[in-house]
């Protein structure tokens, strides 16, 4: 959760708003922010840390683990509509890289701002060229767009 | 976003509001959870089933509904628990 907390200027530029889920107490994240994140980052972490006591809205998005009891690493990008974008889940001993995360949501930010007309090919960044999708575009995609560049 | 209500040491939230559950937005949080409620409900280009936490945010205790954040992009991170080393 530091590493998010560590790129929460970004998310705020893009105007996203971040929500951490576990399964931990609102008393137990209010001890951690104060004894541990924000001591790894300024600030700490500045987004609503949720309580899911019992797992039981992990459950519903399928990252309660029931042996365990927790909630394991799941990610989920969700547009202003509500619609679930993105899903990410990773067992617990690897940690996700948020910049990732950051450039799935530039990207699908840019899908919605076309409207669908344009997309984003793979490692797709702001500043590359993306996809102008129909008709035209098929069998073509090498004339516009190679995976190496 | 609900309201702030007097601090005890258990605040309930609704947890998980997954339509046809029978409970609307602002009823009572109830024990009995219906079994459907717990299978997995998300697939991308599907509505994120919405839910109320309670939440510690801003030095302060509140609880949290998805829905209230329509309109904006979301980034809804699980993780298996605070202290933990990853």
């Amino acid at each position: 959760m530091s590493a998010v907390a560590d790129k929460a200027k970004e998310f705020a530029k893009l105007d996203v708003q971040v929500l951490a889920c576990s399964t931990d107490s609102r008393f137990v994240h209010k001890i951690w922010q104060e004894q541990e994140l924000s001591k790894m980052v300024e600030g700490g972490f500045p987004f609503p840390m949720l309580s899911d006591a019992g797992g039981r809205i992990g459950a519903v998005y399928g990252v309660f683990d029931e042996e365990a009891g927790v909630d394991v690493r799941g990610r989920f990008i969700i547009d202003p509509d509500g619609i679930v974008q993105a899903i990410e889940i990773l067992t617990p001993p690897v940690g996700r890289k948020v910049a990732e995360s950051v450039r799935q949501l530039q990207a699908f930010q840019h899908v919605r701002k076309t409207k669908g007309a344009e997309a984003c090919p793979a490692g797709w960044e702001p500043g590359k060229p993306t996809l102008k999708v129909g008709p035209d575009l098929v069998g073509k995609v090498w004339t516009v767009w190679k995976p190496n560049e | 976003m609900v309201d702030n209500k007097p601090e005890g040491c258990v605040s309930p939230a609704a947890g998980p509001l997954v339509a046809g559950a029978g409970r609307e937005s602002g009823s009572p949080p109830s024990n009995a959870q219906g079994k459907e409620e717990r299978r997995m409900n998300v697939s991308v280009g599907k509505e994120a089933p919405d839910f109320e936490a309670a939440a510690f945010h801003a030095g302060g205790f509140k609880n949290v509904r998805l829905s209230s954040f329509r309109g904006k992009w979301v980034l809804l991170c699980f993780y298996p628990g605070d202290f933990t080393f990853v």
